[in-house]
């Protein structure tokens, strides 16, 4: 464990997270639980949408979309019924603070969809949520019933005259339906499959009626922004982002966890302050922030202050909140690899750009790390990430490419190597790789015959043995067990 | 249980947990996290060790309970212990003998155990 010396984070989307039992109201109360619902409808809906408006929160589900504006929307959209969603449906890939939100604090969420929809006019709320959280669901599920049971979801909460109740929708896992209106065909019982905006869901949405869909922890902060006040929140963070966001750093750090930062903090202060950098001595590489729809940011970008703006400007996006840290064992083509080879999956196939885009985009990898590429292969994953960029339906296939613009417009030299000189500067792509012995090292322990599972290295027992590099299949077994640092890797 | 019907209502609600809150305060607290990773990590191990060792030594004035992720994913499973009068202090890296530690040290004799998290951050309280 790192010791971590000054105070860098400020918890309010997880001010109760781990303090509170998440299963009994009576904890939530105490910690004054539902009086900002109760504060809310004191006031006129205008007046609630107003407050969110002026404190400058903004989605925390990765788009940043103004929340106040939004509900202002749905509000000025007359209906005989609206709806309130929340969208629990978190997919990125090491993100998980959803999930700890509603396994720690379900009923700020529950009383946030309530605000929210007394706010826009809704009477009815649902929360997508993936059917792989069991207990999110079981904790969620019994803080609704815990506060139907006392009347604070039901008919006229409070004696307001305002009726408002929950359900919860279950979806199957499918990445693309975080988006909106996806979620909202999935909602529907429809396949999973996002829609052209507009109009926006906060125009026609659930059943073509107006709605608005937040993620969870845009809902966490709405209970501390009512009773705190507007200009609470608005003094925190940065001129475009106000408030904190939550993070789920994981990967190649010392403290992998949650944690909650003022906008504004700098990348250096979350990876080394907070997080204690990368494990084992190793030097910090790269982050990839924004999960598969964001993109790597690098040494060179350690003082960006964190907000919407500033990751945008360099080819990431906030996203959800994963941080996925590298070190300098990682190969950033592999590392684009990956991500495409899970957008790759996740494209929900509507689309061509994204369907097939996706596909070609991963297949001229998988050939650089291979060692097949070319320099014309460079030029066509860029100009082909482009036309992706411009033409995909929806936010998926849109920001898909940005693993592999990011990685190209910092790393361009590690994507050259693999082009020109066909060696993987991480020692990472096996194709490319070669093991040979030291002999000056070698002492001849036979350590390493014992474990090649093709048996491809021979030698008398205390003289230098070789490495037959015909048959190597490069596993590095031998790298492993080798006690004299004599296997040469590169 | 009759419903809370108005803001008063929820008031007079919270004013008696927190008396019944109060009333707790000469007891030991122990606060297991228990989100989905905590107890994939061993958290309810730690639970039940801790609740073994409590009852072994016949310790009547403990309360457990149970919640959330305490967001120290590098050091689960993690539990919070609160002493009369003292700081609440979250430890790391309780496994079961660590958690027997913990209730045979600290809980007993007040003795530090290793594996102490500090805070590292403020949090907002409403």
């Amino acid at each position: 464990m790192a010791a971590t010396t000054d105070i860098k984070q400020l918890r309010i989307a997880t001010r109760n997270c781990g303090f509170i039992d998440p299963e009994s109201l009576d904890d939530y109360i105490a910690v004054r639980g539902y009086e900002a619902l109760a504060k809310a409808l004191t006031m006129t809906p205008a007046e609630v949408v107003e407050i969110i408006k002026v404190a400058g929160l903004r989605g925390r589900g990765g788009g940043g979309f103004p929340t106040g504006v939004k509900w202002g929307i749905a509000l000025s959209n007359a209906a005989d019924q609206k709806y309130i969603v929340c969208n629990a449906d978190e997919g990125d890939p090491g993100a998980f603070m959803d999930r700890a939100v509603l396994e720690g604090d379900p009923h700020s969420v529950v009383e946030a969809m309530a605000i929210g929809g007394y706010a826009i006019g809704a009477t009815l709320g649902a929360v997508y949520i993936r059917a792989e959280y069991p207990l999110a669901i079981k904790r969620l599920r019994k803080a609704i019933d815990d506060a139907r049971a006392m009347g604070l979801l039901g008919k006229n909460i409070f004696g307001s005259g305002f009726d408002f109740d929950i359900e919860i929708k279950y979806g199957a896992g499918a990445f693309v339906c975080g988006e909106e209106t996806a979620l909202i065909k999935s909602m529907e019982g429809h396949r999973g499959e996002p829609v052209s905006k507009p109009p926006f869901p906060a125009q026609s949405g659930y059943w073509a009626k107006p709605t608005i869909v937040n993620n969870v922890e845009t809902f966490a902060n709405i209970p501390a922004i009512i009773i705190k006040g507007a200009d609470w929140f608005s003094s925190i963070g940065t001129a475009t982002s106000k408030g904190t966001k939550v993070f789920a750093l994981a990967g190649k750090i010392v403290n992998v966890g949650l944690i909650e930062v003022p906008m504004g903090t700098t990348l250096r202060e979350v990876i080394f302050d907070i997080g204690g950098g990368c494990p084992d001595g190793k030097e910090f590489k790269a982050v990839q922030t924004g999960g598969p729809s964001g993109g790597a940011l690098a040494n060179k970008d350690l003082d960006v202050a964190i907000d919407y703006e500033s990751l945008i400007a360099r080819k990431s996006m906030m996203g959800s909140g994963g941080m996925v840290v590298m070190d300098e064992d990682d190969c950033m083509v592999s590392v684009a690899k990956f991500f495409l080879d899970f957008t790759m999956d996740e494209t929900c196939g509507k689309c061509t750009p994204c369907r097939i885009g996706s596909k070609r985009l991963y297949e001229i990898l998988d050939k650089i790390t291979k060692g097949h590429g070319t320099k014309a292969d460079l030029a066509r994953l860029k100009s082909l990430s482009d036309s992706i960029k411009d033409t995909a339906l929806c936010g998926l296939g849109q920001t898909m490419p940005n693993p592999i613009l990011s990685t190209m417009d910092t790393f361009g030299h590690e994507y050259e190597a693999h082009v020109t000189q066909k060696k993987c500067p991480a020692h990472v792509c096996t194709a490319m790789l070669t093991y040979t012995i030291n002999p000056a090292k070698c002492t001849g322990c036979t350590l390493c015959t014992k474990v090649c599972p093709v048996e491809c290295i021979s030698g008398t027992k205390k003289q230098p043995h070789v490495i037959d590099a015909s048959k190597c299949i490069k596993c590095g077994a031998c790298y492993d067990k080798c006690k004299f640092d004599s296997i040469i890797k590169m | 249980m009759s419903t809370i019907a108005s803001l008063d209502a929820l008031r007079a609600r919270r004013e008696d947990i927190l008396a019944r809150q109060k009333a707790r305060n000469g007891k030991i607290v122990i606060n297991v996290s228990l989100a989905t990773c905590s107890i994939a990590a061993g958290g309810k191990v730690a639970l039940e060790a801790m609740q073994d060792e409590v009852a072994l030594n016949g310790i009547a004035n403990v309360e457990f309970m149970q919640s959330g992720c305490m967001t120290f994913c590098y050091a689960e499973p993690t539990v919070e212990i609160t002493l009369p009068g003292k700081a609440p202090v979250v430890f790391g890296g309780v496994d079961e003998a660590k958690a027997r530690e913990l209730v045979t040290e600290y809980v007993m004799k007040g003795e530090p155990v290793e594996g102490i998290i500090p805070v590292t951050y403020e949090r907002v309280v409403l």
